[in-house]
């Protein structure tokens, strides 16, 4: 197979000079890397990665191939790709098409046979960059005389705004609400439907959601209706939901202030709230708290959490470049789960409401299932409040 | 919550001697445990009888027993020691048993002893079948379908619930015997039929196949807080059908979707759960159907393992040592990650950004009667891993590091031969040892990856970067070396190629692609394993060498010494060569330089990045060694540790300007080379066993008269007794030129006259050029003729007149002088008739050092490392030989049970794979304590059968007195059964096989005799006597095979059985005062 040259220039002035293996073109955004070593197609299609350049530390991606069932949105949302191999072959009973096939299909643009442990060490020690790739297209197989090439990649990346005070929620939000009616995967179901209608109903803001949180509430008895980012409480609320689900989703929460009001709204009528990643953090942003952007983000699918009632450790799937400033929590804010790699604030609940947010990512998909009882929890405030 | 301080003492229970599916892996884990335990101040005793560990070094544990590993002189321990709780998942399968035989037997209730790590019911559960089929029931999980059956009748109900095929394994064979995999009735009835009757419980397991499934593994560990982490998954390069041990792994798992490996991390953990594993490390392996994915839980050991050594050096994790903390009441939270300098914590999960590969490594070669297939038993010896960015090259780097003479894929088959295609299907479909080469060999006979897929049952995805390697190879030929662009040279050395195998394609030599390559200025960069892909720095310098475009080496320019390691474990060459080395690095250290260890065993404790300042986990060839010290400069090099993988680079790294320290190069030369060393024992006036050269047939008979009989002979150059053999008359020797080796004046046979009934002696001393100091004389059991590394050996010499003692060392030292040697050199000597002959000079560290260091008290291998770099012997102080108060008898321990159909008979090839120490106040204690240890013990009474060769009949007649007087009834053949007849000795006399039935494997069979006494010579008696000793073996009969071990066998009798246990910290205070 015989690939055409590409080129990834940082903000920084690095350049990586490599193939492409997506599509051709030109991409920029926030370079990040994540260190999971399974589920490339889940975080391609992770609406949090929105204007993100993707860098994958395993070498290997692709291994797998994709297959439908494997989506987390409808489309790849990060704005490109950086591995090292895309193998020759895909090998898994589940593959219906290679990576690099569905790259394409998509108009999604990559490269690959480039040094990422380089590249994860640079963004490893100034946070992530602003990056640009240039795939096929005039790049000339000899990258002597590239020069051209490189220039225009180095002020693209240059030229890249960068997320701070970006909102990108009601970018990647969907226009019109629906009902969700897929439960989780199972080897030998795919995803199950679930036989009788959710004991809860459960109106989730959508400001990047990830499709497993809704098939892991679906599978928890709840009655699912998805609505846009910036619908206002009222609609929601006339909905008369038995809880409000919070999102994840891509992009600095601060400017959604569509979004903080209506959580400010909703919290006034006590019913429960359930927060993931900017949900969490919007929810936060509601409860008076404040937002920072993280010199260090969180992306991979090893993460120890702990829980600061029990003490347990939770090995989690985190993808977030902004996080809720500890120091900032008002009195009705409790923390409730902490990074144990760096001590960044992983968990929040009011004490006045039955609300409360995860940073990390529950649903995993990728990632390791530990942590997902934080749904059950959901659950349960849904099941009080209904009593009362 | 912090450690607990109810207990103030633990007992480490090590795995005792190296064996097939046990080997030093355990040495690493035993040796991170006493290190994480005796750093939190607890009192740590230790029991272990492989005196070839580092575990077993008097400064790893407060008390060290090198005693047998086996429940009633663990008891006497315990009764001395009084420990409070006993770590028993340190020392694999053996330790295990141990601890359960020790609870059975109530000893843990009467001494109040707790066990931590793993609970006796967890290690019921995960251990016995039933129990554990029901846990995974009750959790969801699904076990390979299996019945018993008890007939023929049985057989085929359970057959028809299983389908074809199905596996037929008859209950309590040795090494699964007997059994098979049935693709139809004819087959299955067969099989039934045999195991039934090969069954000692006439009973049968019949299993659903897997065979074609994938295979994977999952190191798990748990603490008491139910917070458990997944530190690596592993997939088996080799479908399901052959053993994990020899299986080709990779890490971390490749074909899987994140989907699929959540069931398989929710189901490890599920199972940990379940059997009940508290606090520690579990190894849980799983089949899945490629097809649909469904999912088997193959089985799960509630202790660390070779899988949990190899995933430490795989992910940086150390799995044992956290396992130890966990067991004493930490929790994973509370502990650090000490790769990245403590920064992240021990609970998360390492993630990879390279690929690791295992290759392990086999030597059939040593028993050509065996099967060489590979099966659901474990068969290999040892392994290598190989670290690299992408699959193929780390799978490049592994085949280049296994020391089986290949640089890369070697082609293993003529593929234009007309039997090409016959070969190959043979090895695809069933195979062998060398199956990943016939694998190449089959792409490079034209082979697609789906018909290679419809034979092995290996993923494409592993099959399609093959074929990749073989495309790269045959574009290659007919290339120059002009054709290498840099870009063209770079992109094949980053799939791996080494400059060898690329020259070899292409018919040029090693050097003209190093040059080519130097002149493009292309070297590999040094990455970091670092547990965490790069996302935090790392503290610790763990390399592996990639072609990218970041170097992360980071060298310093401090005063440095690499250490070369010994690469894979093989017979011949062991863990005795990693325990050198790991004494070389620590002694550097202590001298202020920076350690450098360079090898790649993952089962070592030299491999730990603890061990070394810097470790590079590297192949030990020239490439790669060249390319270290390219990017280090070191002030110098050490070869003389690591056996011959590292010595055999000598000459070469010398010629390139690399600074070897040390015994030069043309010493060793001196050493090796017949003439040069024929010269020298003139030289000193010493004598050599009269010995020639011989390059024909011709040459060779009338060498061999000149010589007398019974000769020595072996190829010149081939190792650690390969094919060597002793002839005791023209016609075998005849036979032996013509059909077991190629003689030509390239490769010579070398002619020795064999020592008949001399004794043995291995000598190691320790010289810093200008001083030579005697470690130690060994004194061997065995008579010449059998393997040193074979030969059971006393500590100080049992027999062996003081001044023969004094002319040997006076002969060594002479010998040291002359060769110049500065660091290690063992000597191996013959005493017949009042003459002393010199058999062989290595200027090197040999087997015998860790043993003599553990009996001194003193560690030779460190004093010598201090020697090459320039310090005194009289500056370290160590002068004068130190003699022990008390003996030591090392015996070897061998593999034949694996083997089955082997003739267990000892010669001039070596075969063991481990080595057991006994102790005692008498050399009788001490042999008797040593021949406890293996596998079979010593019977102290019951019936002795007497059967011996010609020039053994003068003694038999007092051996068979001794034996009747301690009341051993006496059975023999014929003519030795006359010989004790007249000397007025009550004997029953048996047919040998040939005579007739009922013959004396009869009588074995029946379980009649034991103990045998079976002396042999000659190749057709041998062969003819071989299912004597073959019998016996199965049937679990002590069998000694030289006149000279029966006496020793006899002094052990007459001590009986009231051993003593000693601390070595005990009988080191007992040297000195």
């Amino acid at each position: 197979m015989h690939y055409k040259p590409a080129i990834l220039a940082l903000e920084d002035g690095s350049l990586f000079e490599g193939i492409a293996i997506g599509a051709e073109g030109q991409a920029t955004g926030e370079v990040v890397f994540n260190t999971a070593m399974s589920g490339y197609q889940e975080i391609l299609t992770d609406p949090s990665y929105a204007q993100q350049i993707i860098t994958f530390t395993y070498p290997h991606i692709g291994n797998t191939g994709t297959t439908p069932e494997d989506d987390e949105s409808d489309k790849v949302w990060a704005s490109g790709m950086v591995i090292r191999d895309l193998p020759m072959l895909a090998s898994n009973f589940r593959n219906e098409q290679s990576l690099g096939e569905f790259l394409k299909q998509r108009n999604v643009i990559a490269i690959a046979e480039i040094d990422t442990r380089r590249l994860t060490r640079i963004l490893r020690d100034h946070g992530p960059l602003n990056g640009c790739i240039i795939a096929g297209g005039e790049l000339d197989a000899d990258l002597e005389k590239n020069a051209a090439g490189r220039e225009l990649a180095l002020a693209a990346a240059k030229g890249f705004p960068g997320l701070v005070g970006m909102d990108l929620a009601k970018v990647v939000s969907c226009e019109k609400s629906y009902s969700w009616e897929e439960g989780f995967w199972d080897l030998n179901e795919g995803h199950r439907k679930p036989e009788q209608e959710g004991q809860f109903h459960v109106v989730a803001y959508d400001f990047g959601v990830k499709r497993n949180i809704l098939r892991m509430l679906t599978d928890r008895s709840c009655k699912v209706t998805v609505v846009p980012a910036q619908t206002p409480a009222s609609e929601v609320l006339a909905m008369s939901p038995d809880g409000v689900f919070l999102s994840n989703g891509p992009g600095d929460p601060e400017p959604c202030d569509y979004a903080i009001s209506a959580i400010k709204e909703i919290l006034e009528t006590d019913l429960p709230i359930f927060g993931i990643c900017l949900g969490h953090q919007l929810l936060a942003l509601a409860s008076g708290a404040k937002t920072v952007k993280m010199k260090l983000g969180h992306h991979g699918a090893n993460h120890p959490v702990q829980s600061l009632e029990s003490s347990k450790v939770f090995i989690t799937s985190q993808n977030h470049g902004f996080a809720v400033d500890e120091e900032s929590l008002p009195d009705y804010l409790t923390a409730t789960y902490k990074s144990l790699f760096d001590g960044s604030l992983q968990g929040i609940h009011r004490t006045d409401k039955p609300a409360f947010g995860f940073q990390g990512h529950p649903e995993a998909s990728p990632g390791p299932h530990d942590i997902a009882p934080v749904f059950d929890h959901f659950i349960e405030l849904m099941q009080a409040s209904k009593a009362v | 919550m912090p450690k607990r301080t109810d207990i103030k003492s633990i007992l480490i229970i090590g795995a005792g001697p190296i064996v097939i599916g046990q080997a030093c892996e355990f040495d690493y884990s035993g040796a991170q445990a006493c290190q994480a335990l005796r750093e939190e101040g607890y009192r740590i005793i230790l029991v272990n009888s492989n005196p070839a560990t580092i575990m077993t070094d008097p400064g790893m544990a407060d008390a060290t027993y090198i005693e047998p590993v086996e429940w009633r002189t663990v008891e006497k321990i315990i009764a001395k020691e009084r420990p409070d709780a006993i770590i028993p998942t340190m020392g694999g399968q053996t330790a295990l048993n141990c601890a359960l035989d020790l609870d059975r037997e109530g000893v843990l209730a009467k001494y109040g002893v707790e066990l931590i790590g793993a609970k006796k019911e967890a290690i019921d559960k995960a251990e016995d079948r039933e129990l554990f089929d029901n846990a995974m029931v009750a959790i969801g999980l699904e076990t390979p379908k299996h019945y018993i059956a008890r007939s023929l009748e049985d057989a085929y109900k359970a057959q028809d619930l299983l389908g074809f095929p199905c596996i037929i394994r008859p209950s309590f064979t040795m090494g699964g015997s007997g059994g098979g995999i049935a693709y139809n009735k004819e087959e299955f009835e067969e099989i039934c039929k045999r195991g039934l009757d090969l069954s000692p419980t006439n009973e049968l397991l019949i299993d659903e196949s897997l065979i074609g499934w994938k295979e994977y593994e999952l190191e798990v560990v748990r603490d008491k807080n139910d917070n458990c982490i997944i530190v690596c998954s592993i997939e088996n390069f080799d479908p399901m059908g052959i053993h994990t041990g020899d299986s080709i792994t990779v890490a971390p798992a490749q074909t899987l979707t994140d989907k699929e490996y959540q069931i398989l991390r929710n189901a490890s953990i599920a199972i940990l759960r379940e059997i009940g594993v508290e606090t520690g490390g579990s190894n849980v392996q799983f089949g899945i159907n490629p097809v649909d994915g469904r999912l088997v839980v193959v089985e799960m050991n509630p202790r660390v393992s070779r899988s949990s050594a190899l995933a430490s050096k795989a992910t940086g994790f150390p799995i044992a040592r956290v396992a130890a903390k966990l067991a004493v009441g930490f929790t994973l939270d509370e502990l650090s990650n000490e790769i990245t300098g403590g920064i992240t914590p021990a609970s998360f999960e390492p993630t990879l950004d390279y690929v690791v590969t295992k290759i392990p490594r086999f030597t059939f070669e040593k028993f050509p009667q065996a099967p060489d297939r590979l099966t659901t038993q474990m068969k290999s010896v040892g392994e290598v891993m190989a670290i690299g960015r992408t699959f193929q090259e780390s799978l490049q780097k592994a085949l280049r590091g296994m020391e089986i003479g290949i640089c890369g894929f070697d082609p293993v088959l003529d593929v234009e031969a007309s039997n090409a295609k016959d070969v190959l299907l043979r090895e695809l479909k069933d195979p062998g040892c060398d199956r990943i080469r016939y694998v190449a060999d089959a792409f490079r006979a034209g082979m697609s990856v789906e018909d290679l897929f419809e034979h092995t049952a290996i993923d494409r995805w592993f099959l399609v970067q093959i074929e990749d390697i073989i495309l790269e190879e045959n574009r290659l030929k007919g290339a120059s070396l002009e054709d290498f662009t840099h870009d063209v040279l770079y992109r094949l050395k980053r799939k791996g190629f080494s400059d060898e195998r690329l020259a070899a394609v292409m018919g040029l030599s090693e050097e003209d692609v190093r040059n080519k390559r130097y002149s493009l200025d292309i070297h590999p960069v040094y990455k970091r394993v670092d547990t965490c892909a790069a996302e935090f720095s790392s503290a610790t310098a763990y390399m592996y060498s990639t072609y990218e475009e970041e170097c992360e080496a980071n060298v310093s320019d401090r005063k440095k010494i690499i250490v070369l390691g010994g690469g894979p474990n093989r017979i011949g060459q062991g863990i005795e060569f990693d325990y050198c080395c790991v004494h070389a690095a620590l002694a550097m250290r202590e001298e202020g330089y920076e350690a450098i260890m360079v090898n790649c065993n993952p089962e070592t404790v030299s491999t730990d990045f603890n061990i070394s300042d810097r470790l590079y986990f590297e192949p030990v060839t020239l490439e790669d060694v060249l390319e270290i010290v390219h990017i280090e400069k070191p002030d110098g090099v050490i070869v003389q540790f690591g056996g011959q993988t590292p010595l055999k680079l000598v000459t070469q790294l010398e010629r390139l300007g690399v600074p070897i320290i040390g015994t030069s190069a043309d010493a060793i030369d001196r050493a090796e080379d017949r003439e040069r060393f024929q010269h020298l024992i003139q030289k000193l006036n010493l004598k050599q066993p009269p010995n020639s050269t011989v390059r024909s047939l011709e040459e060779a008979v009338v060498e061999g008269k000149k010589i007398g009989y019974p000769l020595v002979v072996r190829p010149s150059y081939v190792l650690g007794g390969r094919a060597m053999e002793i002839v005791y008359n023209e016609a075998e020797l005849k036979r032996y030129i013509n059909s077991a080796v190629d003689v030509s004046h390239e490769s010579p046979v070398l002619l020795d006259h064999y020592l008949n009934s001399a004794i043995e002696m291995d000598v190691d001393v320790v010289s810093d050029g200008k001083q030579v100091v005697v470690g130690s004389i060994m004194q061997h059991i065995e008579q010449a003729g059998v393997h040193s590394g074979d030969s059971a050996c006393s500590l100080p010499p049992y027999s062996l007149p003081m001044e023969i003692q004094d002319k040997i060392r006076q002969q060594c030292v002479e010998l040291a002088i002359e060769l110049g040697v500065v660091g290690l050199m063992n000597a191996q000597l013959a005493y017949q008739d009042g003459e002393v002959y010199i058999i062989e000079v290595n200027p090197r560290a040999s087997r015998t050092v860790p043993f003599v260091s553990k009996c001194i008290g003193v560690s030779l291998a460190k004093i010598a490392a201090k020697c090459m770099v320039g310090i005194s012997l009289e500056a370290q102080n160590f002068t004068n030989e130190i003699v022990p108060s008390f003996y030591a008898v090392k015996e070897a321990i061998f593999p034949f049970n694996k083997f089955p159909g082997v003739d267990p008979i000892l010669g001039p090839e070596m075969k063991s794979t481990g080595e057991v120490m006994g102790t005692g106040a008498t050399f009788a204690e001490a042999y008797y304590k040593s021949q406890g240890l293996g596998a079979l013990n010593l019977p102290l009474n019951g019936t002795a059968f007497i059967s011996v060769r010609e020039v053994d009949k003068p003694e038999i007649a007092e051996l068979a007195k001794n034996l009747h007087s301690l009341g051993f009834r006496l059975v023999a053949t014929k003519g030795t059964a006359k010989i004790i007849e007249d000397a007025g000795i009550p004997v029953m006399s048996v047919n040998k096989v040939m005579e007739g039935r009922p013959h004396i494997v009869d009588m074995l069979k029946n379980d009649e005799i034991d103990l045998i006494v079976n002396t042999t010579e000659g190749r057709q008696a041998i062969a003819d006597s071989a299912t004597i000793r073959s019998t016996a073996l199965r049937h679990g009969v002590y069998c000694t095979t030289t006149i000279a071990s029966a006496k020793a066998v006899y002094e052990a009798l007459v001590f009986g059985g009231d051993t003593s246990v000693n601390s070595l910290q005990y009988l080191h205070a007992q040297n000195t005062s």
